[in-house]
Formats: C-alpha cells, structure tokens, sequence
C-alpha cells in the first residue's frame, strides 16, 4: 500500500468518512450497463441459486433456481441468464463505425492499413463484487464447451441453444478483466474502492455494503459505525439487514430460510410426481407453484439490497468527471469486444481449456503493458494521483527558476537547454536519470543533470524542441512556469513479437500438437454430473 | 550419498578447489562442443566463476568456428561480458549488439579495435560473437538461425523472454544462479501457474520441464565468497547442492590501522572483520520502511569503514589492498531504502559507495557490504520480504565481510509469521523456502551480535 493511500485511510479514520483517493472517475461508465447480481448454492460453488440482472435500476429481472442441484433447472437458469444478457451484447455488437487497423498483408508482408469495421460501444457488465467476477470465469468456463442438440444430436444432455455461446462471452468478459484498466467487467467494490479510501482494510472493502457506509454514511453516523451495521447487524429472526453482497449467501440465510424452503419444494414435486390422477397433479402443481414462489421472493429478498446498492455505487461514481485517458482506454476494450464478436461470427472454436505457450505469454505481456500504462495514465490524468506518485519519490513538480540554453555536441548543434526547477518533493533521482513531463499530451524527456542546492533540481532537456537550431516556441519551460516531471515513463513501448503458436520452439515444447487443432470436447459426464 | 557430499565430509584435505573447478569446467566445455543433446544447464553459486565459463566457452565455441549469440538479462552484463572477450582475445571480432537509445552501450567499448558496434543485427552478420540482452534480441528476425547461443543468467530471464529468442538458436548452453532472486511480474499470473510453459517462471524451469534429459552440471567452488561465509550460504540456500570456498580460512584478512573507538559501528567492523560476519542489532521497533535510525546506523558503518583505513588482503596478490568506497556496497530490499542511504551517505561526506536494492546487485562482487536486514523494524513478514533469492544476494556479494543491521525481535517475527503462500498445484516446490533460510542465517549471525543503541 502506498504512502498516499495510508495516510488517507488514517484521515479517513480520523473523520469517520471515506477519503477521496481521485479527483477525477478512471473507469469507463456506460450509459446503460448491465448489472448482474449472483447468488450461488453453499458448499457448491457452480451450482447458481438465482440472479437480479438487467440494465433497468428499476426493473431488474429475477431468476431463480428452486432445487439448485437439479441440473435440468441449473441449464433452464443459464438459458434464462443467456436470453438476458446475449441480446444486450448483441444490441451492442450491430451498431460499429469504420476504423483503421494496420495489419500485415498476407501476400507482401507488408505493414498496411485496413477498413474494419469497430462497434461503437461495447456491452458493460457490472457485479458487486470480485468473487462475481470470478463467477462469471466459472460459468464461462462450464458452460462454452457444452454441445448444444443442433451441434451434437447424439448428445445425451444437450445444453439450451444460446447457452455456450453465453459461455464464450463471459469467458471473454473473465478474461478481459484481467486486463488491467479494462471496463468491459467491473466489481463494484474495486470500482469504489479506487476512487475512495476507506478507514478500514482492503479486505473489509470487499463487503459492498461496509464500503457503501464509509463512502456514503446515513445522516448522523459515521463510516465505521455504518460499516459496523453493514456487516453484522441481524433482525429479529437473526438475518443479515444487510445481505452480502454474494455469490455466497449469509449461513443464518441457508439454514433458516432457504434450506427449509427447497425441501418444501422437494416435498411437493415428490407428491407431484406421486400424483395418481389429473385432478390430484393440478392440485400439487399449485403446491409446487406455491413452493418455487417461495424460493424466488427469497432470492429476490437477498439480491435487491445488493442490487440497489450497486446502482448507488454507480450514482456515487458517476458524480466524478471522467479521467482525460479513460475513452482511450474503453476504445482498447470496444477492440477487444470487436474481435470476440468477430471470432464468434468466422465460426472460430471456443476458448482453449488452457493457453498455449504463446498465448500466455502475449496475455502477459499485454497486460503488464496496460498496466504501466494504466499507472501513467492515472497519474497524468489526476493530481491527487500524481501526488501519490511525488510522495513516493516518483515525481516531483515545482517553479522554473533558471533556464540556460546550452547545445548539444556533434555536427549539427541542437538544443539541449538546462532547466533548473525548485521542488519540496525528494524524488529518488539516478544520475543521468530520465524525467518526463507532459508537452500538449507527448512526454518530453529531461536527463537529471545536478541537484545545485538544496531543491535544485537542474535538468537538461532533450526531445520534443523541434529540428531547428533553437527550440520551437513553448517547447522549453520557461522562469516562472510551474512544471511537473516523473521519473517514470508516459507511453508504453509495444514489446516485441514472440513467435507464432505453430512455431514454439523446441524449449518451449515445440508446436503445439495436432490436437489442439481440433475443438476440445466437453469434458466426460460423470455419475456426480447426473443425479 | 552424491559425490559431492563425500568430498564435504570424507576428505576435507584432500579437497583441491582448483582441479574440482577445472574438472567441472572440463566437463561443462565437452557436452556444449561435443554434446548431442540441444541444450546443457549450468548450476553456478555465487562467485563460482560464472562469467569466466561463458568468457571460455565462447572463445572456444568460436575457435571451433561456430557462430555464436550471447543472451544476457541487462545492458551492464553485456558490455562487461564483451569487455571480458575483449580482454582475453582482442583480436577476436565481437559484436554488440545495442538498442536505438542514447548512449545504449558502455563508452569502454569504443576504444577496443575487435569490437563492432551497431542497433541492427544485419550489420554484424559473421562475427564470430555476437551479444546482446534478450530485450534485444527478441526483436532480431533471421532466416538462418544460430549454431550456437550462451544465456547468461538464465535464472533470471522469464521464461516468455526465452519464448521470444529461442528460434534464433539451434543449440544452447545456459548459465545461471538458482539461489538468486527469481524473476518476477507486476500482474499476477496465477491462471498459469502450473502449466510447463509459465510465462512468469524462470527460463531454466521451461526449459527442463520441456528437455529433463538436458545435461545439468554445477559449479563446484566459490571464489568470492570466503571461508567463513560459504559454509552458511551453502547451507541456507543451497542445502541440496553444497559447494566449497576457493579460499581457506586463513587466506582472506581484512585489517584496520585506526583502532576501534568502541562505539557500536566499529565494535561490528571488529567483529565483522575478524569473522566475515556482523550483526548490529538497534533495539526492538516497529518502524516505517525507510527507519531513520537503522539507516543512519548503516551509513556510520559505512563511514567508519572508510575512517579507519581498512586493507584487504587476499589470495590474489601478497599486498594489501586499501579498502575504497569503490570496494563497499550497501544492500536494501527496496528502492526507497536505498535512496534513503544514499541520502543518509551524502550526509555524511561519503560517495562512490555502491547503494542499492538486491535485485540490481545480482551478479556483483565487493570487499565489504552492509546490509539493511529486509525484515527489520517490520510489523509482518510478506512473501516478498521473505523470499529466499533476496537474501541470498544480499548475504553473498562480499569477499571478506557483511555486516547487516537490523532491529531486534526478527526471530520472533519469524515466528509469527510462517509462509503461507498458496500452494500451486503443478509447480516445483523451491527449497529451501525463505522462512527456513531467514532462520538459518539469522541463527548464524547472533554469533556475531553487537547490541546497539545509537
């Protein structure tokens, strides 16, 4: 944890009140996303138990599952899942501008530029909390190898229609969250909790309500009183007020109400599947009609706190103006959900069970790129970010004092002014270290040259002044400017290109087989799959 | 019982470092030239004559008429590895390879006939070597690949930096310390964890679960550490694969001509001089990272060191040689540490002492070092203060003494704080973890306690 981020924790002890960690929101926020909230079975952590989902704060929709271990209702769920969340997707997935892509041309190799065509927006989705996004990853990754009856008529359980292509998506959306600074998959509690520092630990920040009470407290309370509330606070009957945030249910929850419940359920659809004649089976449907109602309004009880809660937390971060670099990060997601839909529509397998070499490799290389990325970003797009950055010894602003213009040797003289700026930060400088500072959005690079007294700091600058013997007009700070340089870098190098997957080489393991040309099949059913 | 084992305990007299050495390289050089298999590994503790094996082994390898790439982790190794070519053969013609950068290579190399600078690959076609970092090379296309490469710390190069230069060779010997610190990743990479290919793992650790019936051989002798300090880096961090000082007990000294003024820093120079090892230990606190109080103390023994005019005498020339700033270095697990001893050294008067973080010492060699013990003053121990790498290279830089300052109470911080990493299911499980080597070290040092209180 940084220096910055504990002294607001401490303050925001200290004044019973979250503290803002942001000036400005550093995550996309789309107009319409989709907010899912899941709730799972105890002790069976792929079997959902219901879910609240939609794009109306006012209208979510319900699902639901009476006897979450029947996988016939376990299917019907994710077909329900499915018919709520693929039509947004593909709502999203229609409307696309023309862009510009550069891509090698398969007959020269050369590097051109080609029409493509890019979706204008991208389909958000929203959970609570990071186990849902976690969820999501295990849906996705039991749900797209399934075979649907279209694709396998032999297939002894043949999944509902849409189901694995539900499967790819979230598995897209999983992965995507990994990526950091994406927005297409967001938690609502890291949401909240980059934007605010709350006056307790980054683990009880994981309980959606307790951050809610910190940030928001109710009239006359404060944050850690709230955050009490929020997480122990029972009723009379000994339930939660404040229900987690899920996937997991409060244990008081499945023994008092939801168990005695689903054996209700069960009691009934026995006696219906007893039922001797037709007068006797309409008579216990209404039973189990009763039964699964029963269920779904205790589902509904547990979702919709966390369900309103979410869309508080949305309003809260809405509220902040968005950061600078934020749409060019959510055009890097509307790519990446471009080409999912692009593979899904060339008729590409599922996702691989696993990556291969290559594919591992590039994931991680782009995601420690994104995140350096992300870490400049933030910082540049945020002064209270960037002071983080000062404190730690990663930048430093101040006043120009003193600009000489000195030249650089070789045959062609160019610029090489020395900039003296007066700070309070201490950044930890190397000798002949490189500094950067914001020029019309370019990074300008200045080499640390001498500290000259005690915070004065003498830079020469290097880059960005132009071609000509003197410096371009503005290009050079002058006396009396107010700068502000950081020792790390602004933009991201694009790293080299590993080999393709069928040319691994022999360290590596080699290509990757035959059999991995092929679609994986599901996994095999087992008698636990069918009980 | 493995061979080296006997020679641990059986013949102790017998035990004749330099022909081990000799018999070890011998064998290392005859699997990379003559070997059938693609690769060879090469275990290599610290100061075991590392980069000499990859200085002989090109030179032989391009005698032999095989050209040869070089993979090094950073542009330092690589100009003193190029330097080091340059030196036993001048006449040799060496490329270096560098990147776009300003002043992308070491202005030494300027001045030396054989060598061939350039940014592009193409320019440097046909020399016998050719060097760079991996950094580099990965962005290098050929359509005929390498006969031969040497990957030089190859323990530390990622093993999706491999990925990225392996179709440039056919066939490779790679070199490395398995006790220093292990690579590393900014993101987490727990989804892959287990697989063979992990991108975050070492290179050597793909390497072998891909090739097992690669030849691995082992550096047997440490030429830097002394006497007194590789019994207990051998057992802290290389329990299973034990290696022997070049040196014998009598055959380092390090005196001082200003007698101690017996405060606490030179009470430990003392100690530390008389034994290989120091502890100054500052009464028991929880302090922030950059802890006023042990920094300070770590820049008066610093000072001191260099006040009393300490001379180092060694197996490499009958005369003393003056202690210089040049020949100390101060270690710290983090990076604001180390500025703040940078700071703390300027204060007072000192410059030319090396400060840095563990990562950026691996590889170098110093007369003294002080170390700022990772785990002092802390309320909790993390896996990355705990990792065993880390504290191997900061208790293995020296070739005479280390004197560490910490906060008392580290023992007990241990034991309160086990690791609990989580266990991946697939990985290989490193021994020994860096809670037991912590302990191991630490009970080491208390033999050499000096009790402070600045």
């Amino acid at each position: 944890m940084s220096l910055i981020s504990t002294l607001a924790r401490l303050e925001a002890v200290r004044t019973g009140r979250a503290q803002p960690a942001t000036t400005v929101r550093h995550r996309h926020l789309s107009d319409r996303p989709l907010v899912l909230v899941p709730l799972v079975t105890a002790g069976e952590i792929g079997a959902p138990l219901g879910a609240l989902v939609g794009t109306d704060r006012d209208a979510p929709r319900l699902l639901a599952v009476p006897q979450p271990r029947d996988r016939d209702l376990r299917f019907a769920f994710l077909a329900e899942l499915a018919d709520a969340v693929l039509p947004h997707i593909d709502a999203c997935a229609e409307v696309v501008e023309a862009a510009e892509r550069t891509e090698a041309d398969p007959e020269t190799g050369k590097r051109v530029k080609v029409e493509v065509e890019l979706c204008a927006d991208a389909a958000q989705v929203i959970v609570p909390s990071r186990a849902g996004v976690d969820l999501i990853r295990l849906l996705g990754r039991s749900t797209r190898f399934r075979r649907t009856a279209e694709q396998d008529p032999e297939a002894p359980f043949p999944a509902p229609p849409r189901v694995p292509l539900l499967g790819r998506w979230l598995t897209h959306y999983g992965e995507r969250a990994r990526v950091p600074g994406s927005s297409l998959l967001l938690a609502m509690t890291d949401l909240l909790g980059r934007h605010w520092a709350t006056g307790q630990s980054t683990l009880e920040d994981q309980h959606l309500g307790a951050l809610l009470a910190w940030i928001d407290p109710p009239e006359g309370a404060s944050g850690a009183e709230a955050a009490l509330r929020a997480e122990l606070a029972r009723d009379a009957e000994g339930q939660l007020l404040c229900p987690p945030a899920g996937p997991a249910t409060d244990p008081a929850f499945d023994n008092h109400l939801l168990g005695p419940a689903i054996e209700r359920y069960d009691r009934a659809r026995t006696a219906l599947a007893a039922a001797e004649d037709g007068l006797e089976a309409d008579e216990r449907y209404g039973a189990v009609s009763a039964a699964e109602r029963e269920i779904r309004a205790l589902v509904l009880s547990r979702t919709r706190p966390t369900w309103d809660a979410v869309w508080h937390g949305l309003d809260l971060l809405r509220r902040l103006p968005a950061g600078a670099h934020v749409a060019d990060r959510w055009t890097r997601d509307r790519w990446s959900f471009t080409g999912h839909r692009d593979r899904i529509v060339s008729g590409e397998p599922p996702q691989p069970r696993r990556d291969d070499a290559v594919t591992a490799a590039n994931k991680l290389a782009t995601r420690e790129r994104e995140q350096a990325r992300l870490e400049a970003q933030e910082a540049l797009d945020d002064p209270l970010v960037m002071a983080g950055r000062r404190l730690a010894g990663e930048a430093f602003a101040g006043e120009v004092t003193d600009v000489v213009m000195a030249y650089g040797e070789g045959r062609r003289p160019s610029p090489r002014p020395l900039v003296t700026v007066r700070t309070d930060d201490r950044p930890q400088l190397a000798e002949r270290g490189k500094v950067y500072r914001s020029l019309g959005g370019k990074p300008q690079a200045a080499e640390f040259v001498e500290e000259a007294g005690e915070g004065l700091l003498v830079l020469r600058i290097v880059d960005k002044m132009g071609r000509g013997r003197e410096p371009e007009p503005g290009s050079v700070p002058e006396k009396g400017d107010l700068v502000c340089f950081t020792l790390f870098e602004h933009e991201q190098r694009g790293g080299a290109k590993l080999p393709d997957p069928e040319a691994t080489p022999w360290t590596h393991g080699g290509p990757p087989g035959e059999t991995a040309a092929v679609p994986e099949a599901p996994d095999p059913l087992t008698e636990e799959d069918v009980l | 019982m493995t061979a080296e084992a006997l020679v641990r305990t059986g013949a102790d007299a017998a035990f004749d470092p330099g022909a081990e050495a000799a018999r070890a390289t011998a064998a290392i050089l005859h699997d990379t030239l003559h070997g059938t298999e693609r690769g060879v590994v090469v275990d290599s503790p610290p100061g075991a004559g590392k980069s000499t094996l990859v200085v002989r082994a090109a030179l032989e390898l391009a005698e032999a008429g095989r050209p040869l790439m070089v993979v090094a982790q950073t542009n330092a190794q690589v100009d003193d590895l190029v330097l080091r070519l340059a030196e036993k053969n001048p006449e040799l013609p060496v490329g270096r390879l560098h990147s776009s950068d300003a002043d992308p290579y070491d202005k030494a190399l300027d001045g030396l006939p054989g060598v061939r600078k350039s940014a592009k690959a193409a320019d440097l076609a046909g020399l016998a070597v050719v060097v760079s970092t991996a950094a580099k090379w990965a962005h290098v296309k050929v359509d005929e690949p390498w006969r031969h490469a040497i990957v030089d710390e190859a323990y530390q190069m990622r093993s999706d930096a491999l990925l990225a230069v392996a179709g440039l060779f056919e066939r490779a010997l790679f070199v490395g310390d398995p006790g220093q610190l292990d690579p590393f990743s900014v993101v987490g990479g727990e989804q892959w964890a287990g697989l063979s290919y992990d991108p975050s793992a070492s290179a050597v650790t793909t390497l072998l679960a891909h090739n097992p019936r690669l030849p691995q051989h082992r550096l047997p002798v440490s030429w830097r550490l002394p006497a007194s300090a590789a019994p207990l880096v051998s057992d802290a961090f290389y329990p299973f694969t034990p290696f022997r000082s070049g040196t014998g007990p009598g055959d380092r000294r390090l005196t001082f001509a200003v007698p101690s003024d017996g405060s606490g820093p030179d009470r430990v120079i003392d100690e530390a001089a008389a034994s290989g090892w120091g502890l100054l230990e500052l009464p028991a606190r929880r302090t922030p990272r950059t802890d006023p109080e042990a920094v300070r103390a770590v820049a008066a023994v610093v000072r001191r060191l260099l006040d009393r005019e300490g001379a180092a005498r060694s197996e490499r020339s009958p005369d003393a040689s003056p202690l210089t700033p040049a020949r100390i270095a101060v270690g710290t697990a983090h990076r604001d540490q180390a500025a703040a001893v940078r700071a703390a050294l300027a204060a007072l008067g000192v410059t030319g002492v090396t400060v840095d973080t563990a990562n950026r010492l691996q590889g170098r060699e110093y007369d003294v070092t002080v170390v700022l013990h990772p785990l002092s003053g802390r309320p909790d121990a993390t896996a990355f203060h705990l990792e065993t790498g880390r504290l191997c290279v900061l208790a293995s830089r020296h070739r005479h003494a280390c004197v560490v300052v910490c906060r008392e109470g580290v023992d007990d911080l241990l034991d309160a704080y086990p690791s609990t990493e989580p266990v991946q299911l697939g990985t290989t499980v490193k021994f020994p973890d860096g809670w037991e080597a912590n302990h191991a070290v630490l009970a080491h040092l208390t033999q050499h306690r000096v009790p402070w209180r600045p």
